[in-house]
């Protein structure tokens, strides 16, 4: 179906609050932070207009709680941050984890730890993406590269928090954030929009966490549903348990419902891999100085390749083990000191995988992986 | 208390250099605050536009020992200073005793109203519920301007910021702003105090009264700021000395839990000779915009009323 496409420069935040309104976010609780600022800026101005809610909490952690209680009551709620509030947020990322809530967070990766280096990039928060908060827990996370994707993959994280009832995160780095580039922003149907199950029989009979379902429907609150939620272990009705078979029950669906689904969460791009033997494992904006390096490498008459995780979380495992076993080598590129290197390493067990890591608040030149694609062809 | 001539004469603890904005109300509250004090200092500084605009590598403008730890967190990380010093002096382990009690290490916590009125509340309540012995001071110039003038619960009701944009739908920000100093009152501090820095006198004075209590300590200062109120850089000084003049932001203590207020103006001002001058309340001005004026009058009014109610009472 091809519907009216509008097409606008846009920055990548500005995208990012795009695409939250294509997917029908129609609430965003927030607080202000570099380099993440606009998005909430941009849906202060926006979802007003459309009759949907925005509230600038008092600070990060009320924030997320505020989307979670938002998406209790049946919405689509998003928040954005960086590096201090992702820290300060993580106990409610748990408590949404656990008590199945589905909510879409953005963190606009800078300089970290600490207040670090609020106006320069970083992809340093990506093992924080997966092992944040305390216990085992559920994570997809979405690594766009360019301002066009930002908004694609905006979507399909509303989507995905929708469809498996868990918080989806989408994390860019602060030159994503801050780059402009043009958007082709499609009339609404023309991408897919997933609203999450609506559950169906009688009232009584509700379980918020019914066993027979993969994902059980979620009820809003307050429209003819009375049912428990806890951060504590839970049975079917939300309900604490100190059975230890509910309690491991509970613990292994949680993580079984993304495990099992990993090709439907999954997405990568695959740029002149077919009969690459440098293998270039980027994303983010990281993924643009290495498809770069690729392209030149190609012209000297190196076979290059270049493998882009779109959804980090899960770990591409199976594309990235097939891709890597024609390959000569591996270059991983990334702007922290060695995190996805580190899965590259544990799902290939590839002989040659060579790390470039810079943590200067400066983007990775192209020419930097050029020397590592000539050292290693 | 000093005089202008022996305070020029005094040390400047903040030095110039930095990197605050021309016409920003945050340098003088910062000097004239380090100056009222008798013996060293130790400050902490909650993230905003003090701790980025002073301390820019290789530069610092504090010339006391002085640390930023997070945004929600000055009035904790300070706690954590005092603690450690009372702990060393009733072990006898400082290097040099102090003379006297006024001449002891003073503590004072920096924080902007975001820091402080928002996501650092939880620990000022907390440092001063403990009963530290330091003072903390709120420059408030009501948003979230180092981040881009996004609103705070210090922005004043009818105010577009970033995240309030005046327009069609709202009119600038729809809320009352959050009364910190009744907060800090409730708290049964010694020493609770609103300042401006047009008034320097009275600031010096207030700041000096409160390093000379042994406890928790307050005061919450008007700190105007031409980049997010979008005005001119040489208003700002008339532009805080309006808002003592219209009661926006009325002058006054709390001391020992007795109310006296510092400044009545002769003629109080209408609150429409403050709001003119400045771009955040442009919108005010337009058809429509009367009632939100009316409004904020009607408060101000209220608000001074009460506190006249309460001149010379003790309140706690």
């Amino acid at each position: 179906m091809a519907g009216k496409t509008v097409r606008r420069l846009l920055q990548g935040n500005e995208a990012c609050a795009e695409g939250a309104l294509y997917a029908g976010c129609n609430f965003f609780g927030g607080y202000p932070i570099t380099p993440s600022t606009e998005i909430a800026e941009t849906l202060s101005r926006e979802l007003p207009k459309r009759g949907g809610k925005w509230i600038q909490m008092e600070d990060e952690i009320a924030s997320i709680a505020s989307i979670v209680g938002a998406s209790i009551a049946g919405a689509k709620a998003l928040t954005a941050t960086s590096g201090p509030g992702l820290s300060l947020k993580q106990e409610v990322l748990g408590y949404a984890c656990l008590t199945e809530i589905p909510c879409v967070l953005i963190n606009v990766m800078r300089g970290g730890p600490s207040t670090g280096y609020p106006t320069g990039p970083s992809q340093a928060d990506i093992m924080q993406a997966k092992w944040g908060t305390h216990g085992d827990h559920p994570v997809i996370t979405l690594t766009p590269s360019t301002v066009p994707e930002i908004f694609t993959e905006t979507i399909r994280a509303f989507n995905l928090a929708e469809k498996y009832r868990t918080p989806v995160f989408v994390f860019y780095d602060e030159i994503l954030g801050h780059m402009r580039e043009a958007v082709e922003l499609p009339e609404q149907g023309v991408i897919e929009v997933v609203d999450r199950a609506k559950p169906e029989g009688k009232p009584e009979d509700y379980n918020p966490y019914d066993t027979s379902y993969e994902v059980a429907p979620l009820a809003p609150f307050g429209k003819g549903r009375r049912f428990h939620i806890t951060g504590l272990n839970h049975n079917d009705d939300g309900f604490p348990t100190n059975d230890s078979t509910k309690i491991d029950e509970g613990n292994r669906r949680i993580m079984a419902k993304i495990d099992n689904n990993v090709s439907d969460i999954e997405s990568t791009e695959e740029y002149l891999m077919d009969d690459a033997e440098v293998i270039v494992f980027a994303f983010g904006s990281t993924a643009r100085s290495a498809r770069f390096a690729v392209n030149r490498a190609r012209e000297k008459g190196i076979k290059a390749g270049l493998f882009r995780p779109i959804t980090m979380w899960p770990f591409p495992e199976k594309a990235l083990k097939k891709a890597a076993d024609k390959a000569k080598s591996i270059i991983v590129p990334e702007m922290n000191l060695g995190q996805t290197i580190l899965e590259v390493e544990r799902v290939t067990g590839h002989g040659t995988i060579v790390g470039l890591q810079r943590v200067d608040g400066e983007p990775i030149h192209p020419t930097e992986i050029i020397e590592l694609i000539e050292k290693h062809s | 208390m000093a005089t202008l001539k022996e305070l020029a004469g005094q040390e400047e603890l903040f030095s110039g250099g930095h990197r605050l904005c021309a016409g920003c109300g945050i340098p003088p509250i910062v000097r004239l605050v380090l100056r009222s004090a008798k013996g060293p200092v130790v400050a902490t500084t909650a993230t905003g536009c003090l701790e980025v605009g002073s301390t820019i590598y290789p530069y610092t403008s504090w010339k006391v020992p002085w640390m930023h730890s997070a945004f929600e967190n000055a009035a904790a990380t300070i706690s954590g200073i005092e603690s450690a010093y009372k702990a060393l002096k009733r072990k006898g382990r400082l290097p040099v005793k102090p003379v006297s009690d006024d001449k002891d290490t003073k503590f004072i916590a920096f924080g902007g109203d975001g820091g402080t009125y928002d996501i650092g509340l939880q620990a000022l309540s907390g440092a001063m519920e403990r009963g530290h012995n330091f003072l903390y001071v709120c420059y408030d110039n009501g948003a979230y301007m180092n981040t881009g003038i996004q609103r705070s619960s210090a922005t004043p009701l009818g105010s577009a910021t970033t995240t309030s944009p005046a327009g069609s739908v709202i009119p600038g920000k729809e809320e009352y702003r959050k009364d910190i100093t009744r907060i800090m009152v409730a708290h049964r501090s010694p020493y609770v105090a609103q300042a401006s820095p047009h008034n320097w006198k009275d600031l010096e004075k207030k700041a000096a009264r409160a390093l000379e209590i042994n406890g928790p300590t307050f005061l919450n200062v008007m700190s105007p700021c031409p980049l997010g109120w979008y005005s001119k850089p040489e208003d700002s000084i008339a532009l805080a000395k309006l808002s003592t003049d219209t009661c926006f932001w009325p002058l006054y203590e709390v001391d020992e839990g007795v109310l006296k207020i510092s400044y009545k103006p002769k003629e109080k001002k209408p609150i429409g000779d403050w709001l003119k001058l400045q771009g955040r309340f442009k919108h005010l001005f337009k058809p429509g915009g009367e009632e939100i004026i009316e409004k904020i009058q009607l408060d101000i009014d209220t608000n001074w009323e009460r506190l006249l109610d309460m001149d010379g009472k003790l309140i706690f």
